[in-house]
Formats: C-alpha cells, structure tokens, sequence
C-alpha cells in the first residue's frame, strides 16, 4: 500500500471519527429534547441557542468528575470493560459505505486522479466483519457487569450477555435474505444490488426481523432489560463514573448508528435516493456529493425511530423478550430464508 | 487482499489512542475525595451484604450453549448465500435438508423446555 494511500485512510479516519463523536454528542441532545417534545415538556434549552451547547458542557463535567474504582472490583477489568466497548463501536464504522466516491487529484498534489471511495476498508467480507466486531461488543458490558463486583451489575451483565446472544442469531439469520439476492458479502455491492430496488421490498420479513434485532442488540428500549432502572438500578454501569459512564453512554449511540448505518445499507437503498429507480437519471458522478447526503439524512430518520420507539413503548418482561427473540423471530427468519432462496431459484 | 485491512489496523490504533487519552485526562482531572464508604458497592444505601461473586442462575449457560449451537450454522450459511446462484437447485435442496437437521434439534430444546423461563 504506497504512503499516499495511506494518509488519505487517515483523513478519512480523522473525519468519521470527528463526525462520529459529534453525532454522538448530539444525539444525546436529540434524545433528550425529543422526548420532552414526546413528553410535553421543554428538555434543555438554556445552554446555548436552543440548548446546542449543552453536550460541550455535559462533556466537561464528565471529565472533571470524580473518577471512583469500587474497592472490590476487579480494577483492570474495571477501567478495560468501557474503553473495549467503545472501541469495538467505532471500529465496527469502518466498512460502512456513505457513497460511491469520486475522482481527484487533490489540486495536482497526486500524479494521476485517483478514485477516493467514501468508506474507509473495503474489504471482500465486509457484512462477517461487521457482525464479528458487533458480537465483541457484549464483552464489554460483560467484563463491566462483572469486574464491579457489585450484584446489580452482575445481574445486568448477565441479562445482557443472554440477550444480546439471543438475538444475534436472528440478526445474522435476517441478513441472509440480502446475501442470496445480492450474491456478495460487501456493503458497497450490496447497496449497488439496490440501484432498480430497494432490499426492503422483496425482503420485508427480513427487514422487520432485522430491525427488531438490533434494538435489541443496541440494548435500547423496549429492550433495555440490561440496565431496567426499577428493577436492578442502572445494571451493568450502576458503578461506573465520570468519563467510563460515559464511554459506555458512547459506546451504546455509536452502536445505534452503526445499526442504523446497516439498516439503511442492507435495506433502504444506501446511497440511492429513490425506492426504484436509484437516481432518475440524475449524473451522481458529476455530482458525487450527494450520495453521501442522501445516505447521512436516512441514517439520521432511523436514528429518529430509534428515539421515537424509545419515548413510546413500554419495557418488556424478561421472558418475554426470551421469547420473542428465540420463539418469533428466530423461526421467522429460518423461513424467510427458505422462500426468497426458493423464490431464487424456481422464477 | 491483506492490505484491504491497513486502514482497520489504523483506526483500531486511533481509537484505542483516543480512549486512553480520554480515561487518563477524567483520570487525572477529576477531585479525589475518599470519605467513609463511598467505595462500597451501590447497593440502595443499604450496608452492602456479602460479595457479588456468588452463584447465579444455570440458565443463562444454558443459553450460552445453545447460542454457540446455533450461531456456527449460521456461520455455515454465510458461504452457502453467497454462492447459492451459482449453485442452483442443488444447494436449495442441501439447504432444506439443513434445515430439517437444524429445526430437529430447536424443536427438541423446545419440547425439553429449555428456553422457558419462570
């Protein structure tokens, strides 16, 4: 790989990272003045016009907080568990293709134009590699709930390794549907799969499997079991204070947008703008900035619904949500799989 | 292609970087005050009874098990999708009967109860 490559993979890293944690920043904000909007009250709005200032100053006084290690917790795993799980979030961004890419010279300083891809690794494996670093992330909240040494946390890390494991099986099950109509394992073939049509109409069953999954997976309501406040207090960051909490608070919105990144590329279409024609006939290589566009604005609407379900529906019972994930939707997505396979190959 | 994974190796780098500069900066920024049991485990204000490292329900090994069970055919599925155009007719009938091993064996963890919880 010559060095020219490899410094434009550090710009591209620099910008998502930058975009990334300030989405994250804001999403927080988001959550919060949705759900007084959702709730009929006003959320924060005294810091900053409309309270846009206000992450800048939660941000500060989590770093200025009291860093505290209960003195019983295993402290290695203690300090470990927050940072592996934020960093098996953002690493996971990695494959995820916002938009074609376009060519350049970069003002002269390349010999010859070259085609700079909007994604940082495309590699062959993309999906695998995506649930592989998607499956890590339980560790994290694992290795927190029990490095605490605290019985709340126990429980929350316990409850969350059983749920998260239980619904990767029809997360991975859900995604076969794409596979076997696309033919590939990477994203950036897999949105172009969806130039005439979006995924989400043939693959419908698929869609709802997979989206229910990933709420689970991303540990939010209605199924936040994890960390039920009224039950187990905060679960499996009950311990956890100043920037660690908040490595976790990050950890769990950089996953939301990195399923919500995923839905949109599997099922809506990535980059395309419309459900059926791709881009009606509009140059997107002339214009090679408004794929990305179009991807970052739907990502943001399932960042919406992820809130707007959140401020809606009620928390599951914990045999419930055993049930639905092993009962309901795991047959679901066995037999979403043998019709679209069946479909492949008798029409 | 190996070098398809430079960039991964770069970010997993920047990000494990920007993490420990952020637990160190909360680390050395924030007070230290140790007053009276603070470091106790939280347990509602009640005197904390005993350790977190006892027993804890079979259960979720038992969920554990049957995740690792299921999730290596899944894994197995993965290369099948991928080539199941090329394949054709052959490999949906291989698939079914995969199927039929796969579901025998959910059905029979489901008549033994395994995934009920009380």
């Amino acid at each position: 790989m010559p060095w020219s490559e490899i410094g434009i993979s550090l710009v591209k890293i620099a910008l998502v990272l930058f975009l990334v944690l300030t989405l994250v920043a804001y999403l927080t904000l988001a959550e919060r003045r949705i759900s007084a909007f959702i709730q009929d009250r006003l959320g924060p709005n005294r810091v900053g016009p409309f309270g846009l200032l206000q992450p800048l100053a939660d941000g500060l006084k989590l770093i200025f907080k009291e860093d505290i290690i209960p003195e019983r917790a295993n402290k290695i795993l203690y300090v470990m568990a927050p940072a592996f799980s934020f960093i098996t979030a953002i690493i996971a961004l990695a494959v995820i293709p916002i938009g074609g890419g376009f060519s350049t010279s970069l003002f002269g300083l390349l010999k010859e134009p070259t085609f700079i891809k909007f994604q940082i690794a495309d590699i062959n494996v993309g999906l695998l590699y995506v649930f592989a670093i998607g499956s890590l992330s339980v560790y994290g909240v694992v290795l927190g709930g029990w490095a605490s040494n605290s019985k709340y946390s126990l429980l929350g890390g316990l409850r969350s390794a059983a749920q998260m494991i239980s619904y990767e099986l029809p997360l991975g099950l859900s995604i076969l549907g794409v596979v076997l109509i696309a033919g590939s394992l990477k994203l950036g073939d897999i949105v172009q799969a969806q130039a005439k049509l979006w995924f989400v109409f043939p693959q419908i069953l698929g869609f709802l499997v997979f989206l229910v999954s990933s709420f689970a997976e991303t540990n939010r309501l209605p199924f936040d079991l994890p960390e039920a406040e009224p039950e187990i207090v905060a679960g499996y960051h009950t311990e956890y204070s100043s920037m660690k909490f908040a490595m976790f608070f990050m950890a769990e919105y950089t996953h939301m947008i990195v399923a919500s990144s995923l839905i949109v590329s599997l099922f809506l279409g990535g980059w395309y703008l419309l459900p059926y024609f791709g881009w009606f006939g509009i140059d997107i290589v002339k214009y090679w900035f408004l794929p990305p566009l179009v991807f970052i604005g739907k990502v943001f609407l399932i960042l919406f619904l992820f809130i707007w379900v959140r401020w809606t529906l009620p928390r599951f019972r914990y045999d419930q949500i055993m049930n639905l994930g092993w009962k309901v939707l795991f047959p679901l997505a066995v037999i979403n799989i043998i019709v679209t396979s069946a479909v492949i190959v008798f029409i | 292609m190996l070098s398809d994974y430079i960039p991964i190796l770069i970010i997993l780098i920047l990000s494990i970087l920007l993490v420990g500069v952020l637990l160190s900066v909360s680390y050395l920024l924030g007070p230290r005050r140790n007053v009276g049991r603070k470091l106790t485990p939280y347990e509602c204000g009640v005197p904390s009874l005993g350790d977190a490292r006892e027993r804890f329900a079979s259960k979720y090994y038992l969920i554990a098990a049957l995740f690792i069970l299921f999730d290596v055919e899944i894994v197995f599925l993965f290369a099948w999708a991928v080539v199941f155009k090329k394949l054709g007719l052959i490999a949906f009938i291989e698939i079914v009967v995969f199927f039929i091993v796969i579901l025998a064996g959910y059905f029979y963890v489901l008549k033994k109860g395994a995934l009920e919880w009380e």
